[in-house]
């Protein structure tokens, strides 16, 4: 089946959108943030804690900017005092830990033997990056990926170990995909916790420990049901690139990463936002790791139909983003969800309509599907219903990345036997209608055609009127999920700075290259 | 109700008057079989249930079985003597607020909005203060009566505090959706606290919505009212009314 949209209008749409973000861009590509900066040091072997169990990421960077020396990125700090100290990164942050030294105090060594230094610890981090993503990769060809839509389902215990027995349970079952649900407002921390953890609300904190504690379960999982098991958690918030390079170093497959989730859902500073998810993005184009966007957000807060073409226009905003950081559209899980009203006379025929533009706009994509939320209502059984027709929707219209809906969603975090009956629910509709979609034509200026052609419509409108204001000012003017951001409010902003003329940072230039000359 | 029903000893109605019948599921963490089966019908036992049917066992993996049962209990409870303590609550049109607002009152009524501490959830708030409501139940934007400031989420209870002084609100309404280990009571806490503080308690109406909440909850928090489950926000804005006119009067 397919849709007859005018392919003129879907170039349209795609230029547009190019054209809005080309603009961002060229403020993103001026500017640096602290979490930017952070994340240079981990990807240089920085980690671990200080005494007061400050993460020594953020120890090193606010030595640095305190002295006013952050413009020029923090590379040159941390090498200048390798060669000074002939010590490793690690041993002079965790010196800076001690209060031994502040870097920007150490004597300027010669600047050839600095620049070798830099170059040495580059090459360092980029083979263990290349070591890892290869390493996945090869698991992947060897246990074969499974068939999609992929079967993804979260937990969510706070306890890093009981969410193991969890996603080794539900894989067993069937499930495809793990996504370790985050404590509640870890995205409005400004440092990434360190350790192993097994306290936390409504999620189980993302530290670099704990992806390595999920990351072997799930491996190991996959070898005894014999198929690939990836692995997700979240980029979002004050730390998207830094929780990035964490999930490139332990091997992760996904991140729900998107360019706006931020600012709008979590009153994060625009600037802050795009100039760290734009990090963050090349981080995960280099390591193969899949983004998933946030578009479900938007109408989990404004109405479904009437509000559809918003989820199309930042659908394609994220598509131009992802390109610019040189994401091949295979990484891109571009997201949507089925949110309509239950009582909608034809709701079905809606999110039919709703979820294959998503699918056709996006034909090289890996669609991320979301189920209802919004009308879930403690009745469980006709939850079970409406997930039912949500896997039938997902089956007919070829989505790829499939997040199983909870009978028991807005009750409590899943139980063990939740997500077993949905991956029942799933794995039933998927089997039963698996040609469903093959086999239909849809009807010539029927419903389901005019619906999917208004909707693109309507976010062509708005995306021409996003590019004639600029999308910071659209933003502010609440265009996406009915949410207003002001350009310079928001959590993290001063976190951002403009990068000096002598503003070094090899080691994004060089994955930046290389993603470019790999990707497009 | 049916006719010369036992008030004194009510039990579930499956299928026949004073059957017990109820239906139970739950996961054991030990391997499907003979002996997980048997343990769950001792349990089950053990709560006081007979006529145990065990309709289905079900490996889910990882050494967990999954039961669906049906069993009839000896229970009962005596309707008669029953006492709840709920909101109480005129129901009035949107048109009958708006007038007796503007006639009694002479001006409009602050509402300030929030959900608080960790909860990123407003689909509670939103329902309730939005235009548009839930299912057709308008929400109290709609009424000429209200003003209202929707704050959103995770608004420190302090933040939420300085708002309301700043618009000199008349109800402070928090919603609670998202709870894990008893979190949102340390929040709904820290609220009173920091009006009790500020002085300006005694000045608002404070008002509690979730799904876990209770009135009986909320009044033990130190809250005015407490709004569960399935209220519309017709029910907020008649108890609104009423209790504001009744402070002004």
């Amino acid at each position: 089946m397919h849709l007859d949209l005018d392919q003129n209008l879907v170039r349209k749409a795609r230029e547009l959108a190019k054209a809005v973000t080309d603009d961002v861009q060229k403020f993103i590509n001026l500017r640096s943030t602290d979490s930017v900066e952070r994340t240079v040091t981990r990807l240089y072997g920085i980690d671990g804690v200080d005494t007061d169990g400050i993460p020594l990421p953020n120890v090193v960077v606010h030595d640095v900017k305190s002295h006013d020396g952050l413009k020029r990125g923090i590379t040159y700090w941390i090498a200048n005092a390798c060669v000074a100290k002939s010590m490793s990164p690690q041993e002079i942050a965790e010196s800076v830990g001690r209060k031994e030294f502040s870097l920007v105090e150490i004597r300027p060594q010669k600047e050839s033997i600095v620049a070798e230094k830099i170059d040495e610890l580059t090459e360092e981090s980029i083979r263990k990056l290349e070591k890892i993503k290869n390493e996945r990769d090869s698991m992947l060809e060897t246990l074969g990926n499974p068939n999609q839509p992929y079967i993804y389902v979260i937990v969510a215990t706070g306890n890093i170990y009981e969410d193991v027995i969890q996603a080794k349970a539900a894989v067993s079952e069937g499930a495809d995909i793990i996504a370790v649900i985050r404590s509640t407002a870890q995205s409005l921390l400004d440092f990434v916790p360190f350790g192993v953890t097994t306290e936390g609300y409504g999620g189980t904190y993302a530290t670099q420990a704990n992806f390595k504690i999920m990351r072997e379960a799930l491996d190991e999982m996959a070898s005894k049901v014999g198929r690939y098991i990836r692995l997700t958690n979240y980029a979002s918030g004050l730390c998207m690139p830094e929780i990035s390079a964490m999930a490139a170093l332990e091997g992760l497959d996904m991140l729900l990463n998107d360019s706006m989730y931020g600012i709008l859902f979590r009153n994060i500073n625009m600037m802050r936002t795009f100039v760290d998810q734009y990090t963050s993005r090349f981080i995960c184009a280099f390591s193969h790791i899949t983004i998933n966007t946030g578009e479900d957000n938007y109408i989990k807060t404004s109405d479904p139909i009437d509000r559809a073409h918003t989820v199309t226009a930042s659908q394609l905003i994220n598509e131009q983003f992802a390109l610019k950081a040189g994401m091949k559209p295979e990484y891109m899980g571009i997201g949507h969800a089925f949110e309509i009203d239950p009582d909608v006379e034809n709701g079905l025929l809606y999110e039919i309509a709703h979820a294959l533009l998503t699918r056709e706009l996006f034909p090289n994509a890996t669609p991320k599907y979301m189920p209802p939320t919004r009308y879930m209502t403690g009745n469980i059984f006709k939850g079970y219903a409406q997930n039912t027709l949500y896997n039938l929707v997902s089956i007919m219209t070829g989505q790829s990345i499939h997040l199983l809906g909870m009978l028991t969603e807005a009750i409590h975090t899943p139980l063990v036997q939740d997500r077993y009956l949905a991956i029942s629910n799933a794995k039933y509709v998927f089997n039963n209608a698996k040609a469903l979609g093959k086999d239909i034509e849809f009807k010539k200026d029927g419903f389901i055609q005019k619906e999917a052609s208004r909707v693109l419509e309507n976010a062509i409108s708005l995306l021409e009127h996003v590019k004639e204001v600029g999308l910071m000012a659209s933003i502010e003017e609440s265009v996406f999920g009915d949410i207003s951001r002001k350009m310079d409010e928001g959590k993290g902003a001063d976190g951002v700075f403009v990068k000096d003329e002598d503003y070094y940072n090899p080691i994004f230039d060089k994955m930046e290259t290389m993603v470019r000359g790999d990707g497009l | 109700m049916i006719p010369n029903l036992d008030l004194k000893n009510i039990k579930p109605y499956g299928d026949q008057t004073n059957d017990g019948v109820i239906q139970l599921s739950f996961t054991l963490p030990i391997p499907a079989g003979a002996k997980a089966r048997e343990a769950a019908r001792m349990l089950v036992e053990s709560m006081g249930f007979s006529d145990i049917q065990i309709v289905l066992t079900e490996d889910i993996g990882e050494d967990f079985t999954f039961f669906v049962i049906y069993a009839k209990t000896n229970k009962y409870v005596d309707y008669t003597s029953i006492k709840t303590f709920e909101v109480e609550i005129t129901k009035m049109g949107i048109e009958e607020i708006n007038d007796k607002i503007s006639k009694y009152l002479k001006r409009q009524v602050v509402i300030v909005g929030a959900t608080i501490g960790s909860d990123a959830h407003t689909i509670g708030l939103d329902s309730i203060l939005n235009m548009k409501g839930y299912h057709g139940d308008s929400g109290l934007e709609r009424y000429k009566a209200f003003k209202v400031y929707n704050l959103g989420s995770q608004v420190p209870p302090l933040e939420l505090v300085r708002k309301a002084r700043e618009y000199k609100a008349d109800v402070i309404l928090v919603s609670q959706i998202v709870t894990q280990r008893e979190i949102h009571i340390k929040q709904l806490t820290d609220l009173v606290d920091i009006l009790d503080a500020e002085k300006l308690r005694d000045k608002v109406l404070l008002i509690v919505g979730g799904p876990r909440i209770t009135h009986e909850l909320a009044v033990e928090l130190g809250y005015d009212a407490g709004f569960g489950a399935g209220t519309m926000p017709s029910d907020v804005a008649a108890y609104i009314t009423d209790r504001i006119l009744k402070r002004s009067s």
